[in-house]
């Protein structure tokens, strides 16, 4: 086997720091498979021309002794988080050429860790979508099955990493944008506490939803890469004082897992078999499993198509063609404001800005966002008094395996609903991890499928400590 | 649920010039998702309105930029640019 197939950060770092080879080796290793693969799959927007440059200084710092945890690593990132100077477009027309004139939080903590950004990935416009078929530029393909799709709105990150074609990337989760990519291409998918990573330098979707995830190949990359990045900012209000607790190895947890909610209709039968048989594996690990109540899950997905479009529509509003990106222009300074925004937003964006507009419009606001709004503090209620039993809450992370390229994207309802399991922990802020547990056989290919922990806020270590349990790390 | 003309008074508001085609059906498809999400309707409780954990955090007027540390930065992005200046149609 190839020494640089299917890396982990830690091994990846152990050979650098040993000299088994260099950073450049590395980069040219998955330089080589994009040259190979990317072709078909579609994972990137764009490859950066200086990928072996940032190599080559990692590996003169290295020959210094220098160390840092992610010195000479490469990554790549979503088309919606700033890196300065280069392009950065959340895969839509309307911030054609655009280029970020600072850092994002997350991308600067990973410089400062020695990361070498190796491109920007494909997404659905503003991370609308649970399919990256709502890119500009055309969908991503899923790489164990190139008829299907990668999952979204990260797909382009999650479709890298499985495809090899980066060690571990980085994506935004406002209702299970990494956690469900990751599962469909069977990979690991982190998304912290709210508040935990800086939302500063990533483009603004659901304010009170975004966070920044993780896509890795086992639960210790989406760690290393985590602890890189948490912590306060003063340039973001909404970061917390987090606290990682380190959960030692051979704890035993109690496993909730919401009974009720599971019998949600659309579920695919080896979907349900898969946890069936993910729950034994946890018992004969040790864990313990218990049914729990939490009655307001069933509402999440409504809350979320209310809160998500309204925060929407005021958050892309910025896009106006006059202070930067497409500019189409018209008879009058209005006229440009409608005619860039008609030439600039795809149709998925121009659906959540109308219904945001709408649930925030008066004479609805109280009946929509107010009210989805306290339907809220019962999901976290939900949540509250679930932790106050069990250590973790576990659910498939996605109803199905990875669908078809074109299959739901005639039904923007049926779409939504590839999100049921996901979109409840953003409503309530808490963190959670998706990690691959089996396949699903569809005409001779194996389709990944995967469960996801919930922990309670700040409670990480939890996820990580069960995750590898599960999967078997160290 | 929702007809066109208030698709269409909603797209004024949004700023998005949309042709009638996708007026209706955009129309159709937020009628489905209203459709759904008005559940939510059902479930009883009023607002306990709770005092959010998060709070304005603000930064002491001092330490400003130099003056022109970011301009070309920024400026490069116009779309149009005059100088240093942003290039606006006139408004009135």
């Amino acid at each position: 086997m190839n020494k640089f197939e299917n890396l982990t950060i830690k091994k990846a770092r152990a050979a650098l720091d040993a000299g088994e080879f260099t950073a450049v080796e590395l980069a040219e290793y998955y330089l080589n498979n994009i040259k190979a693969k990317d072709g078909e799959i579609k994972a990137y927007r764009e490859v950066f021309s200086d990928v072996l440059e940032q190599a080559r200084l990692a590996d003169e710092k290295i020959a210094k002794g220098e160390k840092a945890p992610l010195l000479g690593i490469p990554f790549s990132t979503k088309d919606n988080i700033l890196i300065k100077g280069r392009q950065a477009g959340a895969s839509s027309k309307i911030l054609e050429n655009y280029h970020a004139t600072y850092d994002a939080t997350g991308i600067k903590k990973m410089k400062d860790a020695g990361a070498v950004f190796v491109g920007r990935t494909n997404m659905d416009e503003f991370a609308m979508g649970s399919s990256t078929e709502n890119s500009a530029y055309g969908p991503t393909r899923n790489p164990h099955d190139t008829a299907r799709v990668p999952g979204g709105s990260s797909g382009g990150s999650a479709a890298a990493v499985a495809a090899d074609e980066v060690l571990a990337a980085l994506g935004t989760d406002t209702g299970g944008s990494v956690r469900q990519p990751a599962s469909l291409c069977g990979i690991v998918g982190l998304m912290p506490t709210y508040g935990a990573i800086s939302r500063y330098g990533i483009m603004a979707m659901g304010s009170s939803l975004d966070q920044i995830g993780s896509f890795g190949r086992t639960v210790d990359d989406v760690e290393t890469m985590f602890k890189v990045m948490y912590g306060v900012d003063r340039h973001d209000s909404t970061t917390i004082d987090f606290k990682l607790e380190d959960v030692p190895k051979g704890r035993k947890m109690k496993v909730g897992i919401p009974a009720d909610f599971l019998k949600v209709d659309g579920i695919d039968e080896v979907v349900r078999k898969n946890f069936e048989e993910s729950l034994e594996k946890l018992k004969s690990l040790g864990h313990e499993i218990v049914e729990i109540k939490m009655p307001n899950l069933h509402y999440a997905l409504a809350v979320y198509y209310i809160l998500m479009p309204a925060e929407v529509s005021s958050n892309l509003a910025r896009f106006d063609g006059i202070k930067y990106g497409l500019h189409t222009s018209g008879d009058n300074i209005i006229q440009d404001y409608f005619l860039t925004r008609r030439d600039g937003f795809g149709p998925e964006v121009r659906r959540r800005i109308i219904l945001g507009t709408y649930v925030l419009s008066s004479g609805y606001y109280d009946s929509y966002y107010n009210k989805a709004n306290i339907v809220r503090q019962s999901i976290v209620k939900d949540y509250e008094n679930a932790f106050k039993e069990v250590d973790v809450v576990l659910t498939p992370t996605a109803p199905t395996p990875a669908f078809k390229i074109g299959e739901k994207s005639d039904n923007p309802l049926e779409m939504y609903l590839a999100d049921i399991f996901t979109v409840p922990i953003n409503i309530a802020g808490v963190p959670a991890i998706s990690v691959p547990s089996g396949f699903k056989e569809v005409d001779g290919k194996k389709l990944p499928l995967g469960i996801q922990f919930v922990a309670w806020k700040q409670k990480e270590g939890n996820l990580f400590r069960i995750g590898k349990d599960f999967l078997g790390e160290e | 649920m929702i007809n066109v003309e208030e698709v269409r008074k909603l797209a004024q508001l949004a700023r998005i010039d949309m042709g009638e085609e996708e007026l209706a059906k955009i129309a159709k498809e937020i009628g489905d998702i209203l459709g759904y999400v008005d559940q939510i309707k059902t479930v009883a409780g009023e607002a306990e309105r709770e005092v959010s954990a998060h709070h304005n955090i603000t930064r002491d007027d001092n330490q400003p930029n130099s003056p022109g540390q970011n301009t070309e930065t920024l400026a490069a992005e116009f779309p149009k640019r005059e100088g240093n200046l942003l290039k606006v149609k006139k408004i009135l």
